[in-house]
C-alpha cells in the first residue's frame, strides 16, 4: 500500500512540474562558442530583453554546427564567425543577408617557455612554419568551426602537409575552443584560440600568447536572419527586431562596453 | 591536492549562497530526470515483469534486446531525437526542440530499458511458487503482473534508483536535443561541461560535488523509507 501511494504520488508530482512554458515569446539564437563563454551574451541580452518584450535563447556550438541548426530550420538567426561560410549560407538561400556585427582577433597561444621560438616572428604563417619544422605539438579544434577554418586557411599559407603530421605533432581535438585549450594546457602545446575566449578562460596555467597582431588574424563576426521562405516556422518579425537591435547606434554601443577584466572583448563593426 | 580543497570550500560556499541560478539549475535537473523516470517506469515495470512471466513467440529476442539496450549511447540517442524533433524531421512540428520536454523524452529512452531490464530479472527470479499458485489460480493478466511486481517490489526499487541515477547523470544527449540555452534547458550536467571548458575547473568540480551530494542524499531518503516499509510488512 506504502508503495502504491509513493508511486501514486511520484506520478502526479512528475505531471504536475512546472516546466517552463513552451511560449511563441523567444527566438533561437544559434551562435558560436566564444561569444557565450565570453559572456557577450550574458551582458548584452538582459539589456534586449528588457526593452523587446521577448526572450532570446542562445545555443552555443561551432560554426559549423550553427549554419548547420539555420540550415535545418532549427535557428531564428545566427551569429557566426566565418565569413566565407556565412556567404555559402545565405548564397543557398538558407540566410537573408549576412551583416558585420564586430570583430577581434584570433592569437597564437603555446607554452610561456615557447620551445619552437615563435614569439619574436611578425606573421602566423612563419610561425605555424616554424612549428612544422620544430614539430612542436599543436591542438587543432578539428571540428569545423569558424576558428578551425581559419587555422586551416593559416596552415594552408604556411604550405605545411597536414596529413603528414596528424597524430604525430598535429593534433585534432575535435572540440570547442575551451576543452582545446584544456587539452593545450595538458600536452605544452600551442593553439589557435580566438582574444575573447582566451581572456575568459580560467584555465590558463603557463600559457601566454605568443603572436599576434597579423591582419592574417582578423576574426570578424556576422549576423544573418534565417530565411522564412524555406524555413516558414522562422520568427522574422523578432529575429529582425534583434538584429537591428545589435546593429544600432545602442547595441554597438553595448558591444562596445561589454569588459571582462577591464579589457574589451569585440569591437563593434561601426563605431557608435 | 590545491584543485580538490578548492572545489570543496567552493561546494559550501555555492551550497551556502542560495543562488537563485543555481538553485534553478538543481531543480530543473530534478523534475527533468524525475519526470523521465517516473514514465519509464510506467512503462517499463509492467513490460519488463510481462515479458518475465508469459511465454510468447520473440520473448528471448525481446529480452536480450532490453538488455543489450541498457548500454544505449547517450550521444545516439540524442542525435536520433535531434533529428526526430528538428524542423526538418518528421516531428518538427511540434517545436519540441531545445526544450525541457524533449530532455524527458530523450532520458526516458535512455532509462526504460534499465529498469525493463532489471525488472525482468526480478520477477524472473522470485520463487516460482507465488507465480504457479497465481496460474492456478486463473488470475487476470494484469493482477498477476501487479501482484508479481508487488512481491519484488525492494529489487524494484532499485531498479527504478539505477534509471534515475542515469538519468540526473547524462551529459550528451541533453546537450543536443536541449541546447544548453540558460534558464530554460541548462541542467547540472551541462552546467559542469561548461564550465569544464571555461576552464574554470574547481567551480566545475564544485557543481560536480553538489550533484553528487543531492543524488546522495536522494538515494539515503528512499533507502530509509523502503526500511520503514520493510519493517511495517515483516
Amino acid at each position: 500500500m506504502l508503495i502504491r501511494l509513493l508511486t501514486l504520488g511520484a506520478l502526479a508530482l512528475a505531471l504536475s512540474v512546472s516546466l517552463p512554458a513552451r511560449g511563441e515569446d523567444f527566438i533561437v539564437v544559434a551562435s558560436t562558442t566564444s561569444t557565450e563563454n565570453s559572456g557577450l551574451f550574458g551582458h548584452l541580452l538582459p539589456i534586449f530583453e528588457a526593452q523587446a518584450g521577448f526572450d532570446v535563447r542562445v545555443i552555443a556550438v561551432g560554426t559549423g554546427a550553427a549554419l548547420q541548426y539555420g540550415r535545418r530550420c532549427d535557428a531564428d538567426v545566427v551569429l557566426v564567425h566565418a565569413p566565407v561560410a556565412e556567404e555559402e549560407f545565405v548564397a543557398a538561400g538558407y540566410g537573408v543577408e549576412r551583416h558585420p556585427l564586430m570583430h577581434n582577433d584570433f592569437v597564437i597561444v603555446g607554452p610561456a617557455a615557447d620551445p619552437a621560438g615563435i614569439g619574436g616572428l611578425d606573421t602566423a604563417a612563419k610561425a605555424l612554419t616554424r612549428l612544422s619544422e620544430t614539430e612542436a605539438p599543436f591542438v587543432s579544434r578539428g571540428d569545423d568551426s569558424g576558428t578551425h577554418k581559419k587555422e586551416l586557411s593559416l596552415w594552408e599559407s604556411s604550405e605545411t602537409n597536414l596529413a603528414d603530421a596528424t597524430g604525430r605533432w598535429y593534433r585534432e581535438a575535435g572540440a570547442g575552443m575551451g576543452p582545446t585549450l584544456n587539452i593545450a594546457r595538458g600536452m605544452d602545446a600551442y593553439t589557435l584560440t580566438d582574444r575573447g575566449t582566451w581572456l575568459s578562460f580560467g584555465n590558463r596555467g603557463d600559457m601566454k600568447i605568443l603572436l599576434e597582431g597579423d591582419p592574417a588574424l582578423f576574426n570578424p563576426y556576422g549576423v544573418i536572419r534565417v530565411n522564412a521562405e524555406r524555413c516558414p516556422n522562422v520568427k522574422t518579425d523578432m529575429a529582425q527586431a534583434f538584429i537591428d537591435w545589435l546593429l544600432s547606434d545602442a547595441g554597438q554601443q553595448q558591444i562596445a562596453n561589454f569588459r571582462l577584466a577591464g579589457q574589451p572583448l569585440f569591437t563593434p563593426h561601426r563605431q557608435p | 591536492m590545491g584543485d580538490f580543497s578548492d572545489a570543496i570550500v567552493l561546494m559550501f560556499r555555492l551550497l551556502g549562497s542560495g543562488d537563485q541560478e543555481l538553485l534553478g539549475i538543481i531543480a530543473l535537473s530534478l523534475q527533468i530526470s524525475f519526470s523521465a523516470t517516473v514514465l519509464a517506469a510506467v512503462i517499463g515495470l509492467p513490460l519488463g515483469a510481462a515479458v518475465a512471466v508469459f511465454r510468447f513467440p520473440g520473448r528471448g529476442f525481446i529480452s536480450a534486446t532490453l538488455n543489450a539496450f541498457m548500454g544505449l549511447p547517450p550521444v545516439v540517442v540524442g542525435l536520433l531525437v535531434y533529428l526526430g524533433l528538428s524542423r526538418a524531421g518528421p516531428l518538427g512540428e511540434l517545436g519540441l526542440l531545445f526544450t525541457p520536454q524533449a530532455m524527458i523524452v530523450t532520458q526516458t529512452i535512455l532509462v526504460l530499458p534499465i529498469i525493463a531490464a532489471l525488472t525482468r530479472q526480478t520477477i524472473a527470479d522470485l520463487d516460482g511458487d507465488c507465480r504457479e499458485q497465481l496460474m492456478a489460480l486463473n488470475t487476470p493478466p494484469r493482477q498477476m503482473i501487479f501482484t508479481l511486481l508487488w512481491e519484488g517490489r525492494f529489487s524494484v526499487l532499485t531498479a527504478i534508483l539505477a534509471g534515475f541515477g542515469r538519468a540526473i547523470a547524462e551529459v550528451g544527449a541533453v546537450l543536443i536535443v536541449g541546447g544548453n540555452i540558460r534558464e530554460v534547458t541548462r541542467v547540472m550536467t551541462t552546467t559542469i561541461a561548461l564550465e569544464t571548458s571555461k576552464g574554470n575547473l574547481a567551480l566545475a568540480m564544485a557543481l560536480g560535488l553538489v550533484l553528487l551530494l543531492i543524488t546522495l542524499l536522494l538515494n539515503l531518503l528512499v533507502t530509509s523509507l523502503r526500511n520503514a516499509a520493510a519493517r511495517q510488512y515483516a
